[in-house]
């Protein structure tokens, strides 16, 4: 098997509590087939034992350990070292950005999970239901019996990735609006067409999709943004026309 | 009004929470502290299999009596947070035929509701099986997203006004004249000052830590971190838990988990699980393991692998056996200290029965008589752990 060793250098930046942000560098020598998680690990136990991060299942289905890799939200725990840096090459690794920062790679993700809640996404749905719209569907899709943990993983990438979210604090951001989406596969309730129809809802978006590109998981958040807007305007021209 | 008993839990895996959630019902104070966050330990790297029993029914009944009920429960108390489809056992040789019947009458013992159905039926219901199977079991597994279970326990802890403290490594034990145990001392990670937690009673339930927690004061605690590893693939070629219909062994649990599956795992013992290297001997391993099982895995890509380490309890030594799966000492048996238990070992599927039984010993040493509520208490939405 693959017993290559590489040396990289890790720039990692630090904080804590309101003292000055800094960068600091660390040289590690790793399995370019390990993961960004892995090194960050590595790291904290063999170099700084004050250095936080967070991380939980090592396989993308928690969403706990997104951040910046060179500049670009990844999930570290799927992301080859093999695949962002070269045999003596650098990582920069910074904190997910729209989000306060605790300390080091640790951010406040409470607004999100907040307003995930409060829009009712569930993150146990029915197989059909679990799936993109435009998925092509085979037998075994359609079996409704069957359930499954959906795809949105709570990374909070989207929202570091989103134009809208860096410039405006109030927007809901593409992950809780993508949420809004998979929970109105039903017929659209008036407590969500009320949150996401809103100056700092659906509207505010800039088609950047930068979030579908982030995303580590399939959720397409932008499409899902659009998809939405269709739904709210047909539901408006309905309302139109059934005013008695 | 008397003062509440305030217990202070080291450790927020599986049982550090569950054990949280137990002792606020009870009507507990409690503080639990972690150097990491939620689930970073092993906690969080468990494969997610929410066991029926069908692993141990023929072995180890104990277990898998344990194994069902507790599966039953948290179906009930923590649907949010669990995709239950069943699983299969499936034959693939002679070997596991002759096990069947053995498997069978396991089950049945352990009163785990199984049915055998034809290789062709099993087929129909999990095209992507191996075809080559001989024999095919249904049984109740589920799967359950790791993060989000141990979550959605210190969020009822916190509804029922525990606190946590992540990011808090504990550095020393305080004790008072007499010798017991009455509080630690934390770094806070994110400010780097040191913070001291009283309380009547401390509880070590830092899992494959134990031991290495347990050192700080001097005493042993034989329990050896003992690693397996998972790979998980990014396609989901099946919706139930597939398991080799076999005595536990490597690489014989392939579960499927949001749009992945995920093979599990193998067994080796290391001194210091703080970082476990990825063996890419061991990959290899699990692939052809997972291509036995499922063949279809040969065209998907490998999406990550990880070590998680086990808390295995060294059974010579003495200790309670609260059950053969789980570990609790109280050291002041073993070591004149009052005030301090540890509990370790154990499984993510009965890490309710685990704090259950853990807290009942709390509350016998400290006279108190409350009972567990933690069986019917539905747990509230994992989220609300983040905004309290």
């Amino acid at each position: 098997m693959n017993d290559t060793i590489w040396t990289i250098e890790l720039k990692i930046f630090r904080q804590r509590a309101d003292a000055q942000r800094y960068f600091q560098t660390f040289q590690i020598e790793i399995n370019p087939d390990e993961y960004v998680l892995d090194a960050i690990e590595k790291v904290w136990a063999f170099h700084d034992r004050s250095l936080t991060f967070r991380h939980a299942c090592h396989h993308s289905t928690c969403g706990a350990c997104g951040m910046l890799v060179n500049g670009i939200e990844k999930l570290t725990c799927i992301t080859s070292i093999r695949s962002v840096t070269q045999n003596n090459g650098k990582l920069l690794i910074e904190p997910l950005r729209n989000f306060p920062v605790l300390s080091d790679l640790v951010v406040d993700t409470s607004s999100m999970f907040k307003a995930l809640e409060e829009i009712g996404f569930n993150q146990v749905a029915s197989l059909p239901s679990a799936c993109l719209p435009y998925e092509r569907k085979t037998l075994e899709h359609e079996r409704s019996e069957y359930q499954r943990l959906v795809d949105c993983i709570e990374c909070g990438m989207c929202i570091s990735a989103c134009p809208v979210s860096l410039t405006d604090s109030n927007y809901l951001g593409p992950a809780v609006l993508a949420a809004a989406h998979d929970a109105s596969s039903q017929p659209l309730s008036n407590k969500i067409l009320e949150i996401v129809d809103s100056r700092d809802g659906l509207w505010r978006c800039h088609n950047a999709f930068e979030c579908s590109a982030v995303c580590p998981s399939n959720v397409e958040p932008g499409l899902r943004i659009m998809k939405m807007r269709q739904t709210v305007i047909a539901h408006r021209i309905k309302k139109l026309f059934s005013r008695g | 009004m008397p003062t509440l008993p305030e217990a202070i839990i080291i450790g927020a895996g599986f049982t550090g929470c569950a054990l949280a959630h137990d002792l606020s019902l009870r009507g507990f104070k409690v503080s639990v502290l972690d150097r990491g966050e939620i689930a970073s330990g092993t906690s969080g790297r468990t494969h997610g299999l929410l066991h029926s029993g069908g692993r141990y029914c023929v072995n180890d009944q104990e277990a898998a009596i344990e194994c069902i009920e507790e599966n039953i429960i948290l179906r009930r108390i923590a649907a949010q947070c669990i995709e239950y489809n069943g699983g299969l056992f499936i034959g693939l040789n002679e070997r596991d035929q002759a096990y069947l019947p053995h498997f069978m009458a396991g089950a049945e013992a352990c009163k785990i509701p199984v049915e055998q159905i034809t290789p062709q039926k099993a087929l129909q219901l999990e095209p992507n099986l191996n075809p080559a199977l001989l024999s095919a079991v249904l049984v109740p597994d589920g799967v359950f997203d790791p993060l989000r279970l141990a979550l959605a326990f210190a969020a009822t802890a916190v509804e029922n006004g525990a606190s946590f403290f992540p990011h808090h490594e504990v550095q020393e034990m305080l004790f008072n004249g007499s010798g017991n145990a009455i509080g630690v001392v934390a770094l806070n990670r994110h400010d780097g000052k040191k913070y001291e937690f009283r309380g009547d009673i401390v509880i070590n339930a830092t899992g494959a830590w134990a031991g290495k927690l347990a050192s700080l004061v001097g005493i042993k605690v034989p329990v050896v971190p003992t690693p397996g590893i998972m790979v998980a693939y990014n396609q989901r070629l099946v919706n139930r838990v597939i398991n080799r219909l076999f005595e536990p062994g490597d690489g014989d649990i392939l579960i499927p988990q949001r749009r992945m599956v995920v093979i599990g795992t193998t067994s080796f013992e290391v001194e210091d699980p703080d970082y476990i290297p990825l063996d890419q001997d061991q990959i290899k391993q699990m692939y052809d393991c997972a291509c036995h099982l499922v063949p279809a895995v040969s065209q998907t890509l490998q999406r990550g692998v990880y070590m998680s380490a086990r808390p295995l309890i060294k059974t010579e030594m003495t200790g309670r056996s609260l059950s053969r799966t789980f570990k609790c000492y109280d050291h002041k048996e073993s070591e004149n200290i009052d005030g301090f238990v540890t509990i370790t070992g154990g499984k993510a599927t009965t890490c309710r029965a685990m704090a259950e039984k853990t807290a009942d010993l709390v509350c016998s040493k400290l006279g108190i008589s409350a009972i567990c509520e933690t069986k019917e208490t539905p747990l509230v939405s994992y989220r609300k752990f983040f905004w309290h």
